[in-house]
């Protein structure tokens, strides 16, 4: 059976992690590299990379490091942060990237979905969606959820799905590091009513919120970042608490 | 040893170059015919879309030049669908290697699938050291019907073949290069053919 994902998310700012890492004896948990073969070699299924540069030099650092996560790790990683463009897209690949997630991007312009999809094929293609719950309206949110818009998350599911989008990575701001548990109710209609992969984001605070967001949820796969770097859950624990339950896991 | 990786312009090349780097070989991109004649080993990547990598193969002559290879030519995903006589996807009329069909997967299942599934029912050298039940990552929205050639299986709605084999062609449906251990395993193997 296919397994449900566990996928560490690790912020990159030119070229280094930012926020501390904390979780195990690295000389150097600023390098992205070291921290991906850790997370690879403890069992994760694969990484989030996002890029928070704000500069093109930063960029192009980020550049170089996805090329040396590419030699060094074993398992698929999907690069995000700032992509609104086939070049940048076609560099990110050829340095190594499996998938790239645009945000933004795919709002003001939802056409470069259908480009990327035709160009790369949809299996490279994320589409990352931040929205938040507000009256019991779930509205997508730009530029990581600080912009408002009147666009309906359920909407723009369907939407960037049927242009082509290979998976949805969907983070609610309502949930976002309060570590109370994903939004299962709007993962689980999204699971419905879409046909492609699920990736849950936004919550994750014990054990039993990634069982909760896989059985009640519906999600293919969970994201988290301070969880796991602060080593608050172990991955090789977590994937045994979720195999007690019953959920697929590659263990 | 001389591995080359076919450069068509189809697909993540590099993964598979860093995969084989840190088995400690060097493999060789190339399109040039002579060059991947002269290969100890093939690999054949692919991604996209099935269509528009054929044509690719066409403009640069691989079409003809693969089916005459004479040493061991490893398929990954795309490029093993591409072995086969025919894909769903574009209507694509493949290589002919395989004798088998690929086919969508129906809307009953997630498409893509996406992620790490397992290998059973594994027959080949190609597996040696590989256990049964073993994850591999995968992702495709198109599978192999069994076939006489079929040497691995996997389950995703419905069982089809996630590995081929016919002569000195090999066809994996999973992503070695990215499946851990065990795909640098695989990569071996096919080494040591």
């Amino acid at each position: 059976m296919l397994t449900k994902r566990i996928i560490p998310c690790l912020d990159i700012k030119n070229g280094r992690t930012v926020k501390g890492v904390n979780f195990i004896d690295l000389r150097d948990a600023g390098n992205p590299v070291e921290l991906a073969k850790q997370y690879a070699n403890m069992g994760a299924d694969e990484l989030v990379f996002l890029d928070i540069s704000a500069t093109l030099e930063g960029r192009a650092t980020t550049l170089e490091m996805v090329l040396h996560v590419a030699e060094q790790v074993n398992i698929p990683f999907t690069v995000g942060g700032g992509i609104s463009s086939i070049e940048h897209v076609d560099a990110l690949l050829q340095c190594g990237a499996d998938k790239i997630s645009i945000n933004s991007s795919a709002v003001k312009r939802p056409e470069l979905v259908n480009e990327l999809a035709e160009k790369f094929g949809s299996q490279c293609v994320v589409v990352a969606i931040d929205a938040k719950e507000v009256n019991g309206q779930w509205k997508v949110h730009l530029a990581g959820g600080s912009i408002p818009t009147d666009i309906d998350l359920f909407e723009w599911a369907k939407e960037v799905e049927q242009r082509g989008a290979g998976e949805i990575l969907f983070t609610s701001m309502n949930h976002d590091g309060t570590k109370n548990g994903f939004a299962n109710k709007a993962l689980a209609k999204l699971s419905e009513t879409l046909n492609i992969p699920i990736i849950a984001s936004g919550g994750a605070g014990t054990m039993q919120h990634f069982v909760d967001t896989f059985k009640d949820g519906k999600a293919d796969a969970a994201l988290a970042a301070s969880v796991f770097h602060f080593g608050e859950i172990p991955i090789p624990e977590l994937k045994k608490e979720l195999k007690k339950h019953h959920i697929e896991v590659r263990l | 040893m001389k591995l080359v990786i076919l450069n068509y312009g189809a697909g993540n090349i590099k993964s598979i170059q860093f995969a084989f780097n840190r088995l400690g070989l060097d493999a060789v991109l190339s399109n040039n015919p002579e060059e991947i004649s002269a290969a100890d080993k093939i690999i054949f990547p692919g991604v996209g879309e099935a269509s528009t990598a054929m044509n690719k193969l066409k403009e640069s002559g691989l079409d003809r030049l693969i089916p005459n290879l004479n040493q061991p030519v490893l398929g990954i995903c795309l490029g093993m669908q591409l072995l086969c006589n025919s894909t769903e996807e574009g209507h694509t009329k493949g290589l002919g290697i395989f004798n088998t069909v690929v086919k969508r997967f129906s809307n009953d299942v997630k498409v893509p699938q996406m992620g790490w599934n397992v290998i059973k029912n594994l027959k080949s050298d190609l597996f040696s050291g590989i256990k049964e039940n073993e994850y591999m990552y995968l992702v495709h929205s198109y599978y192999a019907e069994h076939c006489a050639e079929t040497i691995a299986t996997t389950d995703y709605g419905v069982n089809y073949a996630s590995a081929l084999q016919h002569k000195n062609f090999y066809g994996v449906q999973f992503h070695p290069e990215k499946s851990s251990l065990a795909g640098a395993k695989l990569l071996q193997n096919f080494i040591e053919l």
